[in-house]
């Protein structure tokens, strides 16, 4: 039962074919047969399941299609009562007082948590490798990354430890471990999901989404989890459409853009020809195909990077050893404990955060680098603008490469931040954009296709993702473990 | 663009972040690369562009500004690592 669908299994609850006390059994027994591979999980929480699971049964109320669905949230969400270490060392035992918004939404729809899983620390990262607690490996094949930062949430979704799973999105984090695993992640609009007790890395670009296995999943848990909320002001008052309705077999009438730098260099070539055969059943389906250029893809690394680790090194002041985390026990005075907590307690990617972002804001600089990119940002949104004129979406590989060897990229900071190249865009542009599975290499490692649509146009990747996945076969595939 | 030694402690002392030498010495090699990267958005016209920082466009969001209980103050105090007295946090001198 635990290669169900979200669909799928909700029907089987709603017939008494199983139970959701066995269903969630069924998970952890799983986690437990192939954790000690994967290493997606950082905390398990199998009291807390079975007795949310116990509830639902007693319940028996099955009409919210999340009833009784087993998941589990990125480290980064809070979680009243349950540890929630960004994957950290300076928060390594800290226990919020609080639920982050989105967790309550997914208990009000009757969502059971089975853990919180793998990061890079406090998300900085796309492989998991920054990890306190060690690397999330790849299900297809455990000598590779997971991706990152939610190598956690995309390794356990591909090898069905949970149904689905939340992460967040500052650059890349869902979608690029989306394709290097194996299924679906949604990178949402900014503002489409409240960011309420997730902790933040570069708050103009941070959003929350949902990996799952099929884009219907996707769609079931976006419904249940979008919409303002008054605990986050930057959450607009948009409608939330019934996003299921949008799923469609067939494109006629569907416009699809092909940006060509996202085809260009530092895209392997084997990555473009998956993707170009993907267009090549998109336009069987009936959509229109033409050419799109987005001229400044290649200013969106330095720009991405010089904004989110300016805002990532103002929202990482607050651990000062001080109000919560970890501290120093070797300090006299005052500066000292910042000093060291910080030095003890932060890992290096973190420590490169604070320093760039220190850099590019303190006085003499910032308009040298943050204004400037911060202006490079706007004619890159104008941009985004232009193309959706003219298409209904954007297709284009989600990483320029398949997933890469544990190690491999690990102590050079900018062949790292390179793995992000046709993902950052779409945060600059606060469009969405959800990866789905689109093929394999000759190697055997899972090729992801990004669907990109404007501001709140989710509804276009659900359609066309859909489309997609029905016509094809990949997201059917299972990793062997 | 080279950032020396003494750079690399002066924005650390700014972000109130101890390093010791050898991350000094790595991060004044890394944050140089970086940086001189990053210096190719010279080459992008942004005369007469307004900088952009709320991408989704909304502005002047507002709330009632109005007193309210917390529901867990003594859970928040709870997690400092300092000792409290009187509903405070109690810190180190500052001298």
């Amino acid at each position: 039962m635990i290669d169900l669908t979200i669909a799928q299994t909700n029907q089987g609850l709603k017939e008494g074919k199983f139970s959701a006390t066995e269903l969630t059994q069924a998970y952890l027994d799983r986690i437990d047969q192939t954790d000690d591979k994967l290493h997606s999980y950082i905390t398990i929480t199998k009291d807390l399941a079975l007795e949310q699971a116990k509830k639902v049964d007693e319940a028996g109320d099955f009409s919210s299609p999340l009833s009784g669905i087993p998941m589990n949230l990125k480290d980064v969400v809070c979680t009243s009562g349950i540890k929630t270490t960004a994957c950290s060392k300076i928060l390594e035992n800290f226990v919020p007082p609080y639920n982050a918004h989105v967790y309550d939404r997914l208990l009000d729809a009757g969502a059971i948590l089975l853990g919180k899983t793998n990061t890079d620390e406090f998300t900085h990262g796309s492989s998991t490798e920054h990890s306190y607690f060690g690397v999330t490996k790849n299900p297809w094949n455990t000598e590779y990354v997971s991706g990152g930062s939610s190598g956690g949430p995309a390794a356990s979704v591909a090898a069905d430890q949970c149904a689905f799973s939340i992460g967040t999105d500052t650059g890349g984090s869902i979608r690029q471990p989306a394709s290097l695993c194996s299924c679906v992640g949604l990178k949402v609009t900014y503002g489409r999901v409240p960011r309420y007790g997730v902790m933040s890395y570069g708050s103009s670009f941070d959003t929350i989404g949902p990996f799952a296995k099929t884009v219907e999943d996707a769609a079931i848990v976006l419904k249940a989890i979008a919409g303002k909320s008054e605990k986050d002001a930057t959450t607009p008052d948009v409608p939330v459409p019934n996003y299921t309705d949008f799923l469609k077999e067939d494109l006629k009438g569907v416009t699809i853009g092909i940006p060509k730098e996202y085809y260009g260099e530092g895209v392997e070539q084997e990555t473009a020809d998956v993707i170009n055969e993907g267009i090549d059943v998109l336009k069987k389906l009936g959509a229109e195909v033409i050419d799109i250029s987005l001229s400044l893809t290649k200013y969106a690394i330095p720009t991405y990077y010089l904004l989110a680790k300016s805002e990532a090194s103002t929202n990482l002041a607050r651990y000062d050893g001080i109000k919560y985390g970890h501290t120093t026990d070797d300090a006299k005075e005052l500066e000292e404990i910042y000093m060291k907590s910080r030095q003890e307690g932060f890992g290096d990617e973190v420590k490169r955060a604070i320093m760039i972002g220190t850099y590019a804001l303190s006085a003499g600089y910032y308009d040298a680098f943050y204004l400037k990119a911060a202006k490079v940002r706007a004619l890159m949104k104008k941009e985004f603008e232009d193309a959706f004129a003219k298409c209904d979406a954007l297709i284009t590989p989600t990483s320029p490469f398949p997933a890469f060897k544990i190690g491999e990229k690990a102590d050079d900071p900018l062949a790292m931040y390179m793995a992000d190249v046709l993902t950052v865009p779409i945060n600059l542009a606060g469009v969405c954009a959800m990866s789905i599975p689109g093929g394999f290499s000759k190697d055997g490692l899972p090729i992801g296709m990004q669907i990109i649509a404007n501001q709140y146009k989710e509804e276009n990747l659900f359609h066309v993702g859909h489309a997609f996945e029905k016509a094809t076969e990949w997201h059917a595939k299972k990793p062997n473990l | 663009m080279q950032l020396s030694h003494d750079d690399v402690r002066h924005i650390a002392k700014l972000a109130r972040l101890g390093l010791t030498d050898k991350e000094v010495d790595k991060f004044s090699h890394q944050l140089s690369d970086i940086l001189s990267y990053a210096k190719m958005l010279d080459e992008v016209d942004t005369s007469n562009v307004e900088p952009i920082a709320q991408i989704t466009g909304l502005k002047d969001v507002f709330f009632d500004d109005k007193q309210k209980d917390c529901e867990f103050t003594d859970k928040l105090l709870e997690q400092s690592p300092m000792d409290i007295q009187d509903h405070m946090i109690k810190v180190k001198s500052v001298f």
